[in-house]
């Protein structure tokens, strides 16, 4: 009697109770590799999972097992020429040698454990206890869901995945460039045997010498692999978002003389959380970047991050650009709108009100949320002051100064912390 | 011969799936296999890696450790290193075998021949699993032990709990009774017994802590009893029975980790035949099948690739080498007790007189009901298949400075050969032999332990510790360890104090 019974609907995620038990109960070692992450991590490296290492001896369960020394026998199979009596050496270090079970395999693994955090996991842990501010105007485009699109080939994947041309392709080019010296050696040889056969006949020793050697270059060419486990590619594929909601970030970075690398490096932590931290809420985000000096500029991430210029600082110039570039290609009736200003606080005297004035009269209504982090260690400037003034109308604008790489992390948390927000 | 074949695609379906199994239930009897009925369910990849970390298992409690189980064998799975493996099965009546969706249609057969009736009969017929398990009530059991565990999870938080459970995992494996019968359990008398064993143990004062006062003459002749009388093997047990501050619901957990240990004691014995017997068996079906002409010759080239590589051995010298393969080992064992039986030579005759020439279905039958690895290998591992796999045993000693081939598979070295796979497939010696020695009851209350050394084998020194300490919060008070040499004297090796 038997009965089949298709369970494939049911229970899934069994196991997703364990997972997070796992995940919590080795918190504290994996909030430590995410906030590495984050001060390691280039932005366009960002949108992935983190690999968590923890050390075997933490996630070990202990049982009593024998560990090295006393005397014992083990059966090993595949003898080829040992006889009894035979002394060999004891095999330095782990090897083939470590016959039984679980004793000495556990003894030397000192390796770490390794597990993958899903991105969402990643991000999760980041993010946690964080909030956006209330979300007015989503729009829903369609349902959330992702597309699986081809995304080239990997060296690593499952059986099924695996893409034969490229294999094959890969292989007979790997074939030929390890066969070639030996080829053209026997063409060679061939060539000399011909030569020497049209000149003596079958009676020069030479020929039998070289037709041996000839031989023998075909067994190698022969044992070049057809197929080695060097050669496999696998289809890749990736899972692309369909936008249900969107967004808009405004990034605005002072990049005047004062601005030194070490305060562009830490504007651009900064940048990459916010925009790390929109795409946690919205599936599809546009990132405009903003720099200025005396007058601003719309350039990509690459000329935002990486070039330098020098000169006065005016920054009223680039919430011009920014008020411009809303009106003209992002409705507020479609896009939700973020802003996030990193500057070192300097700017000319007598622009500081125009700022506060143009924020509050135009950028403030449409935006959802617009954030300011002063990267100084001396003290405040006009634009502090005014910006001042702008928090005070508005909740759901925040500022905040941050001293150094180190602290970038906390004060983010900060920066959008659910408190804050209300 | 003529051609019925009952399938030419790759593409499985419910009704080709019941098709086979109809004909290989069919062959299966034929060949006089005994088994309980089945329950074949179709699952996904994920649901797969579900069951491959909660130790197969249908129902399981929640605990930390099969996440990391989960998280480890997702990670390899997915990076390609691993395939999940075909096959999982649950010895429980009706017998429940997982088929893998991906699976094409003759990994599905291999798999219902492979399981649902090789290790099913195996689980029905082997005498270890009679004794031991009750395939009748174990779904029951897990049942009642995850919704005890998730109650007091509710009750004392989960990791008052997660902290019992580690330290009862860690003592598992010595949780087990090697010679006592167990009483088969239900789900409603095990509440039932549960509720009063609460009650009996709340209403009680442990007789060993009794504080009264005792009178001169009777105090000394307490003093120099021991507690326990004897020495105990199953610590779990005696934890759960004699650990003075524990709870009524802690002592609830104790037992249910030592029954889910107790439940998978034999197979962790019978590895070798198990494994041996379900591949044997799903060769001979699948084989007998295609000689009636019911399975094409694809289906065959499939199945025997998917055969030849689990029955591979890598020889020692091999970087894929990992130890002896149960699958080839008790595979081939098999194989050559059929052929003994079939086809004697007269080194079978001088070695097997009482098998060779009978009927082989008989002999097999018997090997398989009443063997453990260990005396499986001691009575039906022979020479030919010792020369086969080429085995040689080395001989480590710590006190010498090379290591010494103590035997191969030649006329002098057949026995010993034998008699060291033996010794290597014995849990006992596998094992540390650790038993709970003395209770100092008239003073601090301290546990003793003592580890009983053989052929100098020591424990490893770290995870003993990891373990002590686990025992000392079950316990409550300082735990040690002894350890006993081979000359019989004993010396505190390991301690865990417990302040109070």
């Amino acid at each position: 009697m038997t009965q089949v019974i298709d369970r494939r609907l049911s229970g899934k995620n069994k196991s997703a109770i364990n997972r997070q038990r796992f995940i919590r109960r080795f918190k504290s070692q994996i909030k430590k590799a995410v906030s590495d992450a984050v001060s390691q991590r280039s932005i366009t490296d960002m949108d992935k999972g983190e690999k968590v290492n923890i050390p075997t001896r933490d996630t070990s369960e202990p049982i009593f097992h024998h560990g090295p020394g006393g005397k014992r026998k083990i059966v090993h199979p595949g003898n080829t020429d040992f006889v009894a009596g035979d002394k060999v050496p004891r095999p330095q270090g782990g090897g083939g040698g470590k016959g039984s079970g679980k004793a000495s395999n556990k003894g030397e693994g000192e390796d770490d454990f390794v597990f993958q955090l899903s991105r969402e996991e990643f991000l999760e842990f980041f993010f946690e206890d964080l909030e956006l501010p209330d979300l007015i105007k989503t729009q829903l485009k369609s349902v959330v869901e992702y597309k699986s699109r081809r995304a080239g080939y990997t060296t690593a994947g499952i059986p099924s995945n695996i893409n034969i041309i490229r294999s094959l392709r890969g292989a007979l080019a790997r074939r030929m460039a390890l066969s070639a010296p030996y080829a053209r050696e026997l063409k060679q040889k061939e060539e000399e045997l011909d030569d020497i056969l049209a000149a003596h006949g079958e009676g020069d020793p030479k020929v039998s010498l070289l037709r041996e050697e000839i031989e023998l270059l075909k067994i190698k060419i022969n044992n070049v692999p057809f197929i080695d486990e060097f050669d496999i590619r696998y289809n890749n594929r990736v899972k692309d978002p369909v936008p249900s909601t969107q967004a808009v970030m405004f990034c605005i970075m002072d990049v005047s003389g004062s601005m030194n690398e070490e305060r562009k490096d830490i504007a651009k932590r900064f940048f990459i959380l916010l925009y790390l931290f929109l795409e946690r809420n919205y599936e599809n985000i546009d990132v405009v970047f903003i720099r200025h000096h005396t007058t601003a500029k719309e350039v990509d991430e690459e000329e935002f991050f990486y070039s330098r210029e020098t000169g006065g600082t005016v920054v009223s110039s680039a919430l011009e650009l920014m008020h411009e570039i809303i009106d003209d290609r992002y409705p507020t009736s479609q896009w939700n709108i973020y802003a996030a200003q990193a500057s070192d606080g300097d700017n000319w005297e007598g622009d500081s009100p125009a700022c506060s004035e143009l924020l509050m009269s135009k950028i403030m209504p449409t935006l959802q949320y617009y954030a300011y982090v002063e990267i100084t260690a001396y003290e405040h400037q006009s634009l502090w002051y005014e910006y001042e003034k702008v928090k005070a109308h508005f909740p759901n604008f925040a500022m905040q100064d941050i001293a150094g790489l180190t602290s970038i992390y906390p004060v983010f948390r900060e920066l959008f912390s659910k408190q804050q927000t209300q | 011969m003529s051609r019925n074949i009952i399938s030419d695609t790759s593409e499985w379906s419910f009704e080709l799936i019941e098709k086979y199994d109809q004909e290989i239930a069919r062959v299966a009897a034929n060949f006089g296999l005994d088994t309980y009925p089945n329950q074949l369910e179709i699952i996904s990849s994920e649901q797969m890696m579900d069951a491959y970390s909660s130790v197969g298992m249908p129902v399981q409690y929640h605990h930390w450790s099969f996440g990391k189980q989960f998280v480890s064998t997702e990670r390899r799975y997915k990076r390609g290193q691993m395939g999940l493996a075909y096959e999982i099965v649950i010895n429980s009546n009706p017998c429940i075998a997982y088929l893998m969706e991906e699976n094409t249609m003759t990994m599905q057969a291999l798999v219902i021949a492979h399981a649902a009736y090789g290790h099913n009969s195996f689980f029905k017929g082997n005498y270890l699993f009679r004794t031991w398990t009750n395939a009748d009530a174990i779904v029951d059991y897990l049942l009642f032990a995850k919704n005890y565990i998730a109650h007091c999870e509710k009750r004392y938080g989960v990791q008052e709990v997660e902290a019992v459970l580690d330290s009862c995992h860690a003592l598992m494996n010595h949780g087990v009774d090697r010679y006592k019968r167990p009483q088969k359990l239900s789900t409603a008398e095990e509440q039932l017994r549960q509720k009063e064993r609460e009650e009996y143990l709340q209403s009680q004062v442990n007789d060993l802590w009794r504080t009264l006062p005792i009178v001169d003459s009777m105090k000394k002749q307490q003093q120099e009893t021991r507690f326990p009388a004897e020495p105990q093997e199953n610590i779990l047990y005696f934890i759960e029975k004699n650990a003075p501050l524990m709870e009524s619901w802690q002592r609830e957990i104790v037992r249910i980790v030592r029954k889910i240990g107790q439940y998978f004691y034999p197979q962790r014995q019978t590895q070798v035949m198990n494994e041996g017997w379900a591949t044997f068996w799903h060769y001979t079906i699948l084989n007998q099948m295609y000689d009636e002409g019911l399975l094409s010759d694809g289906f065959m080239i499939e199945f025997l690739q998917s055969h030849t590589n689990v029955t591979a051995q890598p020889p020692y010298n091999s970087p894929y080498y990992s130890g002896i393969n149960p699958y080839t080992l008790g595979f081939n064992m098999y194989m050559d007790i059929k052929r003994i039986c079939e086809d004697p030579t007269d080194e079978d005759r001088a070695w097997f007189p009482d098998i060779a020439g009978s009927d082989w279905k008989k002999t097999l039958d018997f090997a398989m009901r009443n063997f453990k690895d260990e005396s499986f290998i001691a009575q039906f591992l022979s020479p030919k298949l010792m020369r086969e796999l080429k085995l040689f045993s080395v001989l480590d000693d710590d006190e010498k400075e090379m290591l010494e081939i103590s035997a191969i598979h030649d006329e002098q070295g057949y026995r010993k050969l034998r008699q060291a796979m033996v010794d290597q497939y014995n849990l006992s010696t596998r094992e540390p032999n650790i038993q709970i020695w003395n209770v100092n009851h008239k003073g601090d209350r301290s546990l003793t332990l003592r580890h009983i050394q053989h052929d100098r084998r020591p424990l490893d020194d770290t995870t003993a510790d990891e373990v002590l300490k686990h025992l000392a919060r079950l316990w409550g008070f300082t735990v040690r360890l002894e350890t006993v040499s081979d000359d019989g004297h004993a010396e505190v090796t390991h301690e865990v104090k417990v302040e109070k």
